[in-house]
């Protein structure tokens, strides 16, 4: 008889290689990485079904520092790398890691059809907005105005909202967490995980070299309960030191404002439930900027629909016979003629 | 499968002159169905029992305005008793369904050569738009040729006036009319392509029966009409062809075929990456239907993610293939790169056409060699390997794919949109003719490391996720030769370039060494070919050794690396000739690896070499 010895509970501990890490002292980049090593341990991931892909940055380093499968491609092309994966064993379980240029800059392309695709892996990106790894230049998330090494007087182009492009390209599920909220993060990243389908998590991180407090406006200590809205699917969106704070749907000019609850006679009726399935919500949600408006965290969307990767093994399901089909036919299929 | 056998007698062979070989172009508007046309002509011939290779030319354009000369398309058969190794040079019969195909082609038909035209599309307008002033047909410029002039256009319209159809539909049965008319010209047999027609238009019996009855009446016309002088039925006897199964196949089935079979072979499932290109496309689209043999296809969003996901694909334990034609390959370049750095199986197909950039998308040419063999940044080798036929392309798959596993390395193969639109009979295999490519995915944990390798083949392991105990971490960045581990030792980073290289020029150990196809293995002139160039050298390397040159054709399949022996080999000759259809590249790479003193014929027109120029070339170098 078999005994199915049920796997060993793993700790964060064990999702650590014996490689030397190798940002920055005091860079996002670690807190990440802990949190997801503490996921990892959280949902039960098994090392070797697990793999992390990345493409090239210093968040792309990432898969070095996890001890499961890892692959580190090309500035990039990681969901295109990892969507062939899918196709050869969509049993993996596989995460992309990504900086915003990565992603956005020479990525975008890909990022744009592998959540069009849906494509069964979590997708997490490490927005400094900044190019850390090629020292500090400014990237498409920088905002309007940031000097950098090629914009010494400051950037001209409009920076693009991660979100709100993963929205608009057919993400199924998109969520926001920073990098040094620990008690939040693991909690996204297993709810990114249980979703089936693209799971595009943007996470703020801090380039403490190139980039250092570019979130202060919304992570300082002194403004981030009035900055920040941690929004819970079925729950008032309120926010502010109290929870005094709330947001409202405006239903003249269909958009949310900022309201107190208690003045100008607003009550607590007024304020708009999270329902994570309707992308309306979540696009109004993602395109919200301090000061006037809080940066929205937690899981914005979430509405699963069908993976690519299991549409095509139901297709190559739907099509393989029961025996192993002889190659001698198929080469014989057709018009063929013979020569005694 | 339907076996076709000759039902119907081709009409009494002792009536019409026997020629040895035939070389016919069928030529029209994009809209005459020229391609179909020819198709079903090769088919009959294939089945009359003679060999044959086609030359299908077709315009850029979808639908080029009608009437005009860059809408004509093409299509050329030679046929015979003999073996026919091209589509042949100058061809014997023309059939010119406008003035426009007629203008085109003409240039191209021998002196005392059969014009067949349509005088029904020799209207007024038809001339002026292929840029006559005056009727070819009428005013004598014709004269050296044997013209045929029916009002073909009409004669469809009579034949198929009770199948109740329209005007126009009833007109698109011309193309069947024609072919019907040139049956007969070659005694060929109009059951299979009756059979065809019905079984194409299933769901319009109207439609087949109209097809039907104009072939049958192009057939009559032909077989009842007092033809003009000098012309009559031809017969061409069957060829000495050796027993066997046999279709017909075009180089991109081979391809799609072959690839599957390497696959097979292997026994693991391929996922094939790729974004259409012309000529490249086809080989997507076939490998498509393929989806019951192991074979998944994904078609990405452009060149970079193909590779990029054939890459992922080979890491998870498929094999990933990819293809493109040059301006894609141009775009797959960094991800190769990848694939040679973390020693994965790959192959990338490359279906060459005319450039650079754009060029001429649906002209052929063979001047992606240098892209292959060198065309990457750093030192960066991998193995390259050319088909030089239609059918070629199936074994060439298959050695690619047995490389790729056993060498864990990108493979290149070269095709080209001539071998791949081109068809040729072909033997059919039978795959457990074909020895099994061994697949050794590790799964011992004891000692491992991703970057552990084979002391033989210096192939590293293959370790998949999903396997306990092999988790490891690779990419781009140098590896450690001992570990896997990422390094910027320098003294690492020459022992893993030397070790890249002596893989891949490890392979030359494994393949055969270089054979000689017609001729002694030394002597005053050896001709060296790659590719599709095949056709043409073998055919001018062979008349001119009947008559007494001293000519040998050599042949390579393995164009990196390149067999061992190839060196001496070419060292054996006072000369050595490379016709290429590019401005000389593997002419080059021949003259820096052997410093031998290597010529190029070249020529980049977009169309194959003609026997002609070949032998030409060589005349120049024997009789002083
Ligand atoms: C083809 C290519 N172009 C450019 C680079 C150089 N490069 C490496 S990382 C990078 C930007 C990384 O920025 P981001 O994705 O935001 O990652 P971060 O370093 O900020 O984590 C660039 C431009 C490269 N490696 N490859
Ligand atoms: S440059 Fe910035 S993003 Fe990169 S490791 Fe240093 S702190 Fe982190
Ligand atoms: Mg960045």
């Amino acid at each position: 008889m078999n005994v199915v010895t049920p796997p060993e509970k793993l700790t964060p501990k064990d999702f650590a290689t014996d490689q030397e890490v190798r940002w920055c002292p005091g860079c996002g980049d670690y807190a990440i990485l802990k949190g997801v090593q503490k996921t990892l341990a959280d949902i039960g991931a098994r090392p070797e079904n697990t793999v992390f892909v990345s493409g090239i940055g210093c968040a792309a380093r990432f898969p070095y520092y996890v001890k499961t499968y890892g692959f580190h491609t090309i500035h990039g092309r990681a969901p295109a790398f990892a969507t062939g994966l899918k196709l050869a064993n969509p049993d993996l379980d596989i995460w992309v890691v990504s900086g915003d240029g990565d992603a956005l800059s020479i990525g975008g392309n890909h990022l744009f059809h592998l959540l069009r695709r849906n494509v069964d892996l979590q997708f997490l990106l490490f927005n400094n907005e900044i190019y850390g790894l090629t020292k500090g230049q400014y990237s498409p998330t920088s905002r309007q105005g940031t000097r950098s090494p090629s914009t010494p007087w400051g950037s001209l182009d409009n920076p693009a909202s991660a979100a709100v492009f993963a929205l608009g390209a057919g993400a199924r599920f998109v969520a926001r967490g920073i990098d040094s909220n620990q008690k939040h993060l693991p909690g996204v990243l297993a709810r990114a995980h249980a979703h089936k389908g693209t799971s595009f998590v943007e996470i703020f991180q801090n380039c403490k070299v190139y980039n250092d407090g570019v979130f202060e406006n919304f992570t300082g200590r002194d403004v981030a309960a009035d900055q920040q809205i941690y929004v819970e699917h079925g729950k008032p969106l309120t926010f502010g030191k109290d929870g005094e704070k709330g947001l409202r749907l405006n239903t003249q000019t269909l958009a949310l404002e900022t309201v107190v609850i208690g003045e100008n006679g607003v009550t607590e009726a007024d304020i708009l439930v999270h329902d994570e399935t309707n992308k309306m919500i979540a696009t109004l949600l993602a395109h919200m900027d301090p000061p006037t408006m809080p940066v929205a965290l937690g899981v914005l969307y979430c509405a699963p629909g069908q993976s690519y990767d299991d549409e095509v093994t139901d297709l190559v399901r739907s099509h393989t016979p029961a025996e192993k089909p002889d190659f001698n036919k198929l080469l014989r299929a057709g018009r063929t003629w013979t020569v005694d | 499968m339907s076996n076709t056998a000759l039902a119907e007698k081709p009409t009494d062979p002792s009536q019409r002159e026997t020629v040895e070989s035939a070389v016919v172009r069928f030529a029209g508007d994009s809209g005459d169905g020229m391609q179909l046309t020819g198709g079903q002509f090769t088919l009959a011939t294939a089945f009359a029992g003679n060999d044959l290779s086609t030359f299908p030319d077709f315009p850029a354009e979808i639908r080029a305005p009608a009437g005009t000369t860059f809408g004509v398309s093409s299509f050329q058969i030679n046929f015979g008793s003999r073996v026919i190794k091209t589509a042949g040079d100058a061809f014997d019969m023309l059939i010119a369904m406008n003035p426009a195909a007629l203008k085109v082609e003409l240039g191209g038909l021998k002196q005392g050569g059969v014009i067949i035209a349509d005088t029904g599309s020799f209207g007024e307008r038809d001339l002026r738009k292929a840029g006559y002033d005056s009727n070819p047909l009428e005013d004598g410029s014709l004269q050296g040729y044997h013209l045929v002039a029916l009002d073909i256009s009409k004669l469809t319209m009579e034949a198929v006036k009770d199948t109740g159809l329209s005007k126009q539909e009833a007109l698109r049965c011309k193309n069947m009319w024609t072919l019907g008319f040139v049956y007969w010209m070659y005694g060929r047999d109009r059951k299979p392509t009756a059979d065809w027609l019905i079984a194409k238009f299933g769901k319009r019996p109207d439609v087949a029966a109209a097809n039907v009855a104009a072939m049958d009446a192009g057939h009559t016309v032909a077989e009842t009409m007092e033809l003009p002088d000098g012309v009559h039925g031809f017969h061409v006897d069957a060829a000495d062809i050796a027993p066997g199964t046999y279709r017909t196949v075009t180089g991109a089935e081979a391809l799609a075929w072959g690839l599957a079979a390497g696959t097979h072979l292997a026994d693991i499932k391929m996922v094939f990456a790729s974004y259409p290109i012309t000529p490249a496309s086809q080989l997507l689209h076939s490998l498509s239907k393929m989806i019951d043999h192991n074979v998944v296809t994904f078609q990405a969003e452009d060149e970079i993610a193909a590779a990029c996901a054939a890459i992922g694909a080979s890491f998870g334990g498929s094999l990933g293939v990819t293809s493109s034609s040059g301006p894609g390959i141009a775009l797959k370049t960094e991800a190769i790169g990848l694939a040679i750095s973390t020693e994965l199986p790959m192959i990338i197909v490359n279906s060459q056409r005319a450039g650079p950039s754009t060029g001429m998308p649906t002209k052929t040419e063979q001047s992606d060699l240098y892209q292959a063999v060198l065309g990457r940044n750093a030192d960066s080798p991998l193995c390259v390997l050319a088909a030089r036929s239609p059918a070629d392309c199936f074994d060439v798959a298959i050695e690619a794919v047995r490389i790729a596993i056993k060498y864990m390395t990108p493979v290149f193969v070269l095709t080209d949109g001539y071998i791949g639109n081109a068809a040729e009979p072909w033997n059919i295999p039978d795959i457990n003719d074909y020895a099994k490519i061994p697949v050794n995915f590790r799964t011992d944990p004891e000692g491992f490391h991703p970057f552990l390798r084979d002391d033989d083949t210096l192939a590293r392991v293959w370790a998949v996720p999903g396997t306990p105990g092999l988790e490891h971490r690779i990419g781009g960045i140098e590896r450690d030769y001992d570990s896997g581990n990422i390094s910027y030792d320098p003294g690492n980073h020459q022992k893993m370039t030397d070790t890249r290289f002596a893989k891949i020029a490890g392979i030359a150990k494994d393949i055969p060494d270089q054979g000689v196809e017609d001729g002694n293995t030394s002597g005053k002139l050896a001709v060296v070919g790659w590719g599709s160039t095949y056709g043409p050298i073998s055919r001018a390397v062979a008349n001119l050794r009947a008559q007494g040159l001293d000519v040998s054709h050599i042949h390579l399949r393995h164009i990196w690396p390149f067999p061992e022996n190839l060196g001496d080999l070419l060292k054996g000759f006072e000369q050595v000739l490379v016709p290429e259809m590019n401005h000389g590249q593997l002419v080059n790479v021949l003259r820096a690896e052997y410093l031998v003193p290597a010529e190029g014929l070249n020529k980049v027109s977009g169309q194959p070499f003609k026997i002609i120029e070949i032998e030409d070339a060589i005349r120049a170098r024997l009789e002083t």
